[in-house]
């Protein structure tokens, strides 16, 4: 058998990622995919015959620009084109629009409530401070608060200086948004219902969270801290759907020499006198490296691919209490035509953006009582998009393309496993609900696939179907993340890392802990870096 | 734009009152964008629009100006609260122009306050404040609502400006004194005049009804036929602002609210207003922090400076005799009326004092050939142009 070394499992855009770079270090590296193709939820897929969908993730903005550069992304076929607008389309037949234009999206604003439109600029000025504060720990490796090594003492005071830049209030600030609701924290800014209601989805995406629990207003900084072409907070679609940026990542990767295996699913992690050797695959055959690095999540690596005996029960204790709770579905539409949403007007620009239904925090908070109560929200927060009326490669001309992105879809029903029949039911759901808003939605329907926590983890491997491997909740952000003492990309024996999205700086295909990892792996192996560094904003 | 309805995303920016008379106007089909406006960045030349307004009479739609009415019996009182300077010397029929700042003494804005009747306040600025004006009226017994899409604005700038609006009709306005606010009746409404203007020279501005929008503008254009009236734009307005000494926000200083960066706020004093902080009155917001200034001193002056040479010195470092970086122009021009090469920059302390000289770090083509020239200049007080015809009353007919 071949030796590598090193051997990654997992061909999701963070283990990709860390593969490229440590090719591009001169290792001999092998991507093992339990999947006929790669991306894990970076993907794109041909599930109708001429319909190409983005069926896990669906839109970029949190790529790292260092990432997509030092890796060549563009010259392997990756563009990543923005996106315009979103609108909130509530139930009396009125909606918000967040339009391109600033002075349209301002006056829109405005027709809704003055102040309110006076207070985004503030809103958004604090929130752009906490993007700031955030940014350039994206691609650093969060240090040890507990370590008196001279490299995580540094790493703090650095951390502690770049709060001391964005002065004294930031500090207070900051510790409110990390542990406040998005509710409470828009409260500060906002009275109109709807705005609030507009502004407060981000806070709930992926996360078993209510618009009410403490904790959500972070997850809106992670959905803000992105950028398209340095405009912070845009996002936009990959040309050709979320696989391109894996194809593109794979692409690199083999430029340099690396290997990936596809259907490959492995069974287990060998380690032999406290450190690893290699994979045993489901088919019996076995890899061999020096190194092994996981990209999946820690429930599925250590619990599943690892023998507990081989871990300290402590540690084993951390894998099994970390919270990965499923709470979003998805369904991907292919449309015979355009649909129509009258209550937008007329040739409204929006239909280009995200769409969501909804028109106050109460009503999020109810879709999310439904997750608590064991069932998927009868009433559904989704994010809604139609990916072809900006994406000329992914229909036929005139047919259509539609991601719904649907939140809360819990990993059990009530209790037990999904059936069919419930997939089924929660999918009619969502139709029903953009119906509602759609006339002639149903009529356009050629083909749909419905995905719940279930589809999610037995065909992704996410566990319970969490799309950011793990919640992003203060407990497990930072240092904390996965777990305290383990947040350095180093796992628990010898020659074991984690490069997954459980690992900081957390989840959405950003890429940044798969070159993370990459960084601290040619460390300890004492080789030049390669995974681009310093890259900050001023 | 009152009655909004969820199809005005049609219209990208929205025409303002006096429209239809400045479209036809705009040989150049220059427009602009302010605060959701259409708004002429120049009509026919900026620099023959720039000397209409100082030799003869410049008219600048400034309808997209963002206006408040503040009422109330706490209006005086509230507004006292807010502002750094003493309201209650604002009489009733006149103007004052104010700067207030956060908790912190930074700058939000600045802008002009009109004691229009009794009580009754109109205050115009760069930014919209409606949030920071609610939140500050807290525990004031005040009304506070933007108007600013139900009130049409022109400028009417220059030394014939008087000359024609006196012909328009408005007998006795040559009586009107800097900051102050007359009113006369305009068919069948109400026309506010205010001595008052961004441009450093003899000027009004006149307030109406968007109704009566159009006919004010026919009406002062036929009357400023012979008096060499133009229309001018945004790009000529700030031209002869930089001349008077006039503040931009967003270009000279940072309001406070928008800054990501706290560090790059700056207080009244810091921009050059302290003359417009009060300190002795009883508290208003910022002024813990402007007392703790004052006694430490601040951080930064904000300079007017006389260059050498003609290179226009937009942007340029400013540096001390050995090269080091000491500020920064936040605006520059030739001024063709003191024939001076001047700006405004803001600089660190403790540079910045009346006759301090420095080098200005200027990069200027010739013929797609660049250039860098470091040019002496100094600080100077004053205003770089200033017509007596500015203050005099009566006001001159040209």
């Amino acid at each position: 058998m071949k030796k590598y070394d090193a051997i990654v499992i997992g061909a999701g855009h963070n283990g990709l990622t860390n593969a490229a770079y440590l090719a591009k270090a001169g290792l001999k590296v092998l991507v093992l995919e339990r999947n006929s193709y790669v991306g894990g939820a970076t993907v794109s897929r041909e599930l109708y015959k001429d319909w190409i969908y983005s069926n896990c993730s669906y839109v970029c903005s949190l790529l790292r620009p260092e990432i997509y550069r030092t890796l060549n992304l563009a010259k392997y076929g990756l563009q990543v084109v923005p996106y315009g607008g979103s609108v909130t389309m509530a139930e009396n037949g009125d909606f918000l629009g967040s339009y391109i234009d600033h002075d349209v999206s301002r006056r829109e604003l405005e027709r809704h409530n003055a102040r309110d439109a006076d207070a985004s600029l503030r809103f958004d000025t604090d929130i752009m401070r906490q993007c700031r504060l955030i940014r350039p720990f994206l691609m650093r490796t969060p240090p040890d608060p507990t370590s008196f090594k001279p490299w995580d003492l540094m790493q703090l005071l650095d951390f502690g200086r770049e709060f001391l830049k964005l002065g004294e209030d930031v500090i207070y600030d900051t510790v409110r948004f990390y542990t406040m609701s998005i509710a409470e924290y828009l409260d500060e800014y906002f009275e109109s219902d709807l705005i609030k209601a507009n502004f407060a989805g981000p806070g709930i995406i992926g996360t078993a969270l209510g618009v009410m629990s403490p904790g959500t207003s972070y997850v809106l900084l992670h959905h803000a801290m992105g950028d398209v072409d340095g405009s912070m907070g845009a996002w936009g679609f990959a040309r050709g759907g979320m696989g391109a940026i894996a194809n593109a990542m794979a692409a690199c990767f083999q430029d340099h020499g690396g290997e990936i295996m596809t259907d490959a699913g492995v069974d287990q992690i060998i380690v032999k006198s406290g450190r690893v050797t290699g994979v045993a695959l489901e088919n019996g055959d076995e890899h061999y490296a020096d190194l092994v690095v996981s990209n999946l999540d820690p429930k599925r690596t250590f619990l599943k691919l690892m023998d507990e005996k081989d871990l300290e029960p402590s540690f084993v204790e951390k894998a099994r209490n970390f919270k990965i709770r499923g709470s979003s579905g998805k369904l991907n539409i292919a449309l015979d035509g355009l649909p129509e949403f009258p209550q937008l007007g007329k040739d409204n620009p929006l239909i280009a953006g995200d769409m969501h239904f909804m028109d106050s925090v109460e009503r999020l908070e109810r879709a999310y009582d439904d997750w608590k109560n064991g069932t998927w929200s009868k009433d559904p927060y989704v994010d809604m998009l139609i990916p072809t009326l900006t994406d000329p490669t992914m229909a036929p001309p005139g047919k259509h393309y539609m991601s719904v992105f649907v939140q809360y879809v819990p990993p059990k029903v009530h209790g037990r496993d999904w059936t069919d029949e419930d997939r089924d039911a929660f999918g009619q759901t969502v139709i029903d609900q953009i119906a509602n808003y759609s006339p002639n939605f149903k009529d356009l329907i050629l083909h749909t696939e419905v995905r719940t926590p279930r589809e999610i983890e037995d065909e992704v491997g996410l566990t319970e179907g969490n799309i950011f491997q793990g919640e992003l909740t203060m407990d497990q952000l930072f240092f904390n993340r996965p777990f305290p003492g383990f947040a350095q990309y180093r796992g628990p024996v010898k020659g074991m890392y984690m490069c997954g999205s459980a690992t900081h700086p957390g989840g959405g295909v950003m890429a940044a802990p798969g070159a993370n990892a990459a960084r601290e792996i040619l460390r300890d192996l004492r080789r030049p870096n390669t995974v681009p560094e310093g890259w900050t904003d001023d | 734009m009152k009655n909004l309805t969820k199809e005005h995303f049609h219209t990208h920016l929205y025409p303002s009152p006096f429209h239809s008379r400045t479209e036809p106007l705009n040989k150049l089909n220059q427009w602009g964008r302010w605060k959701g406006y259409l708004s002429a960045d120049a009509y026919t030349d900026i620099s023959m629009e720039y000397f209409a307004s100082r030799n003869t009479c410049g008219v600048f739609d400034l309808t997209p100006m963002t206006k408040h009415l503040i009422t109330g019996p706490d209006a005086l009182p509230f507004l006292n609260r807010l502002m750094t300077r003493e309201v209650s010397k604002i009489k009733p029929g006149r103007v004052g122009y104010c700067v207030w700042c956060n908790d912190d003494g930074r700058v939000i804005d600045d802008g002009t306050l009109f004691h229009l009747r009794e009580g009754v306040y109109r205050l115009c600025s760069q930014e919209p404040q409606i949030d920071w004006l609610l939140t500050s009226a807290i525990g004031f017994d005040v009304d506070i609502v933007e108007d600013t899409h139900d009130v049409a604005a022109l400028a009417v700038q220059g030394p014939t400006s008087c000359a024609i609006l006196r012909k328009m009709g408005l007998n006795g306005l040559e009586m009107l004194k800097p900051f102050g606010i007359e009113h006369y009746p305009f068919e069948g409404t109400e026309l506010m005049v205010s001595r008052t203007g961004y441009t450093g020279d003899l000027g009004y501005e006149l307030w109406i009804d968007p109704s009566h929008a159009e006919a004010l503008w026919d009406r002062l254009f036929a009357a400023g036929q012979d008096y060499g009236i133009a229309p001018m734009g945004g790009e000529a307005l700030d031209l002869v602002r930089v001349e008077a000494g006039f503040l931009l926000a967003g270009v000279d200083f940072l309001p406070a609210h928008e800054a990501i960066r706290p560090d790059r706020t700056r207080s009244p004093f810091e921009v050059g207003l302290g003359w417009l902080v009060h300190l002795d009155k009883p508290h208003f917001t910022g002024r813990r922090a402007l007392l703790e200034e004052k006694r430490r001193g601040s951080r930064y002056n904000f300079v007017k400076l006389d260059i050498d040479g003609n290179k226009t010195a937009e942007h340029s470092f400013i540096l001390d005799k050995r090269e080091n970086y000491v500020g920064t122009v936040t605006s520059a021009m030739w001024s063709p009326s003191a024939k001076a090469n001047i700006a405004l920059a803001s600089l660190e302390a403790p540079h910045g004092k009346v006759g301090d000289e420095f080098l200005a770090e200027v990069y200027y083509q010739r013929e797609l050939k660049w250039h860098r020239v470091l040019a002496p200049c100094r600080v100077i007080d004053g205003i770089f142009f200033e017509p007596a015809r500015r203050k005099m009353t009566p006001a001159p007919n040209f």
